[in-house]
């Protein structure tokens, strides 16, 4: 055979250190790609990850099947609030005596008493100046009032709240309000005396029709209590009472009799009588409810329950995460990986790429459908979910797909230094989801669960809050009632951080230590 | 022409383990170079360090006159086979080929060639953890051929194959050398290189013993010695030693004699009347130049039965 002799030399002449740039880290996705489908067990552990997030939301939303419904199946009118101009749900309830305004305007009152109906006052109490597009809830408006412990405020259109003098009314020392339009200017003053005036602030509400509503209000929110404790926590709640005497009042440019109006009646009551009485120009009111941004309450209407189920199947993806990694640890494969791509730092990336991907891509399809399927059969059960803007929505939906992803890279990572299954499985679990299950189950105490939501990996859950945490609104801000200690985007960047962290300590470990 | 692999001054410790001890040598295109040491000598090492997985204290280990690590491409310059089980056994035969190919921009037609080539058949369909350890040496040295490399480095691959797939790895190591390939073939038998490598580095404790071609090896323990054939075995060997050679019992019908021209050897056996049936030369096995080769190196004997004889007679 000496004949058939031939030269063998490399596939490239001359070209063993010619870079080939994006094409050679194409070709290595391309690799880790074809590895991560090739195995059946990774792609049902997806398909386990997608169902269990699924159907744990689904029975939840089965088993919750206690709302009320109306007479023709539609969610009960007490439990939705009205909207405001942005399509936020907005609680719009209060003791209202009004006149309509034409044009430009002031009133000034001097607000005498705010003490509580049958209990004690509440923080949040509110009296004062209103002026308001119309009598439906939900309509734009600014007001200056003072509050129960919270000083002056002026707030308007339900979310905007500028703080003015902390003091309070007591006997004796009264305490005078003004509020004052120009055009869709609205300026707040207060003043001790009714002489010397001090300018709290001026709120633009714009779209004010010309003709208007001013008056006198007076709220008293839902007083809640919670104790916390080892093993879960109890909530307790009811709506409150408060009443203000108003008097020497005088106005510029109003018109008309006072009218008293309570807005924002509950169901069952066509015609929403105030509460008031007027006596030689002093008026007492008592009022209940509240003005204010809604916020989600202990029984979980919001959108994100539909994805509780999340935890779940982070679970699996952290399995399949670390799978990717330490099976090939398990019986040496690496080392036919790191033959091929010498350069280990780029295979860690690949890989990280692609299950990054493949659990992005398989978490949005679990999370948006269960976002839909779910929050479909809470409707048709008549409960109220607050609404959320889609930008929100997508957010909520998108970023639990990038939990999941994360999650997964995180335990890839973690796998790398640890190359082992069980030993990675454990860690990032305890890492990741345990924090976020002892903190929305109340097994903690809110106090060490807000800290392990701020720390850990789970802090990425914050990502799901769809509604937001108001300071001039008290409420059950709890983990246990979805309220993450960190806003979203920063609680999603701790899991960000987190995942870098370990991704550069593995290229680190992985560059260092011998293959054998 | 220039070395396909050339390894020089490895260093390489474990723990208290002094793996590689200074080790020099290169492999050389057009044929096999059998790498033979005890288990443990540091073959296993050496292609680690070769192929950039494991970090050296100190030396160098070069292909095509680079670092493995430096290569681009690399499975198209050097294929190697360390472990046949190291694959994940839930992924067919193929599939564990595809990725490897995807890894070096090769396609799917190349993964079918190669399975073609070493007579993986419809097994590669087949999950590989199901696979003995004669189909897991094929998959692996198919791994090894996907790059069509001009260096093959594979460490034990005879280990599961039964008699048959032995003469079929070796028709296949013989044609791919006579292509002008460079083959590093590991092995602690040398009974398994015969007539396989033809040259052989030997190693112990991490450090050269030999590095020589097989045909000098075999030369060298074979000189000057004559086999006969004898029914009287110990009258033979009597009659032999007294004349001064040194004589071998290899079976029951012959001796080796070593240190006597063949002309005196007969006429001895004449003389004395010691009947015999034949005189031919003798040709050591490569397991005995091997044996020679090693009988004063004390290394080699460490780990072996001889090291507690030498003892007791101590």
């Amino acid at each position: 055979m000496t004949g058939s002799r031939r030269t063998i030399r490399s596939g490239e002449p001359d070209g063993a250190l010619r870079t080939s740039g994006r094409s050679g880290f194409s070709t290595l996705l391309r690799s880790e790609w074809t590895k991560f489908v090739t195995v059946r067990g990774w792609l049902v552990g997806l398909l386990v990850a997608a169902l269990v997030t699924i159907l744990i939301g689904t029975v939840s939303a089965l088993g919750g099947n206690l709302e009320c419904t109306g007479p023709d199946g539609q969610i009960c009118a007490a439990h939705v609030p009205p909207l405001d101009a942005s399509g936020a749900a907005v609680p719009d309830s209060f003791t209202f005596v009004h006149r309509p305004l034409d044009g430009d305007g002031s009133l000034t009152v001097r607000l005498d008493a705010l003490t509580g109906d049958g209990g004690a006052l509440h923080d949040w109490a509110k009296a004062g100046i209103i002026v308001k597009q119309n009598a439906t809830a939900g309509s734009p408006y600014a007001a200056m009032m003072m509050t129960g412990d919270h000083g002056v405020r002026l707030q308007d259109n339900y979310f905007g709240d500028r703080a003015g003098p902390a003091i309070s009314v007591s006997d004796g020392l009264p305490v005078w309000l003004r509020l004052t339009r120009v055009g869709d200017e609205l300026t707040g003053s207060v003043s001790a005396d009714g002489s010397t005036w001090s300018q709290v602030g001026t709120a633009t509400v714009s779209g004010l029709p010309g003709s208007v509503l001013i008056g006198m209000f007076v709220a008293s929110p839902e007083q809640i209590q919670t104790t916390q404790r080892f093993g879960g926590s109890d909530s307790s709640g009811g709506p409150t009472r408060a009443t203000a005497v108003f008097d020497t009042i005088s106005g510029q440019g109003a018109l008309g009799d006072w009218t008293g109006t309570r807005i924002g009646g509950s169901a069952g009551d066509p015609e929403p009588v105030a509460d008031f009485a007027e006596n030689g120009g002093t008026f007492t009111m008592t009022g209940s409810g509240d003005i204010a941004p809604s916020v989600a309450g202990p029984e979980g209407n919001t959108v994100e329950r539909s994805l509780v189920g999340v935890f779940a199947g982070l679970i699996v993806m952290i399995v399949i995460g670390s799978l990717f990694i330490t099976a090939e640890y398990r019986k040496g494969m690496i080392r036919t990986t790191f033959a091929a791509e010498p350069r280990r730092v780029r295979v860690l990336v690949a890989k990280a790429v692609v299950l990054g991907g493949v659990s992005f891509a398989v978490g949005l399809v679990a999370s948006a459908f269960a976002f839909w399927l779910v929050g479909s059969i809470e409707q048709s059960n008549g409960k109220y979910l607050l609404p959320v803007p889609v930008l929100t929505q997508l957010r909520v939906i998108a970023g639990t797909a990038a939990l999941l992803a994360l999650s997964a890279v995180l335990a890839l990572a973690v796998g790398i230094m640890v190359r082992r299954a069980a030993g990675t499985v454990a860690a990032v679990t305890l890492l990741a989801v345990v924090p976020y299950i002892l903190a929305v189950a109340s097994i903690l105490p809110a106090g060490p669960a807000e800290w392990l939501l701020r720390v850990t990996p789970a802090a990425g859950f914050a990502i799901q809050q769809s509604t937001s945490q108001y300071p001039q609104v008290e409420a059950a801000y709890f983990p246990s009632t979805g309220f993450f200690p960190l806003a979203p985007w920063a609680g999603f960047a701790v899991l960000v951080g987190w995942t870098v962290l370990a991704l550069g300590l593995a290229a680190l470990v992985v560059r260092r230590r011998d293959v054998s | 022409m220039e070395p396909s692999i050339e390894v020089s001054g490895l260093r390489k410790r474990f723990g208290p383990t002094q793996a590689l001890d200074g080790l020099t040598f290169s492999v050389r295109p057009g044929q096999i170079t059998g790498f033979v040491g005890p288990n443990g000598a540091g073959k296993s090492t050496t292609m680690r360090a070769v192929l950039g997985l494991d970090a050296l204290d100190a030396g160098s280990a070069l292909v095509d006159g680079h670092r493995y690590t430096d290569l681009r491409r690399p499975l198209t310059h050097l294929g190697s086979l360390l472990d046949a089980s190291a694959l994940q056994p839930s992924r067919t035969g193929r599939n564990h080929l595809l990725w490897q190919a995807h890894s070096q921009g090769l396609g799917g037609r190349r993964v079918d060639e190669v399975i073609e080539q070493s007579g993986l058949g419809a097994a590669a369909r087949r999950k590989a953890g199901g696979y003995s350890l004669g189909m897991r040496q094929r998959l692996g040295l198919a791994g090894a051929l996907l790059g069509d490399p001009p260096t093959l480095m594979l460490d034990e691959p005879f280990n599961g194959l039964d008699p048959e797939g032995i003469s079929w790895m070796r028709g296949l190591l013989r044609s791919l050398a006579g292509q002008g390939r460079a083959v590093l073939l590991s092995s602690h038998l040398m009974s398994e290189l015969q007539d396989t490598a033809t040259h052989l580095v030997v190693i112990g404790r991490g450090r050269l013993v030999a590095d020589t071609s097989v045909a000098d090896l075999i030369a060298r323990a074979s000189a000057d010695q004559v086999s006969v054939r004898t029914t009287h075995r110990e009258q033979a060997m009597t009659v032999l030693a007294r004349a001064g050679a040194t004589v071998a019992a290899t079976d029951a019908e012959s001796v080796i004699v070593a240190r006597l021209p063949g002309e005196r050897i007969v006429a001895l056996l004449v003389e004395n009347s010691v009947p015999f049936s034949g005189l031919s030369a003798h040709s050591a096995t490569l397991e005995q130049a091997y044996m020679d080769l090693t009988r004063n190196d004390v290394e080699f004997r460490t780990r072996g039965p001889e090291e507690s004889d030498a003892r007791g007679q101590a």
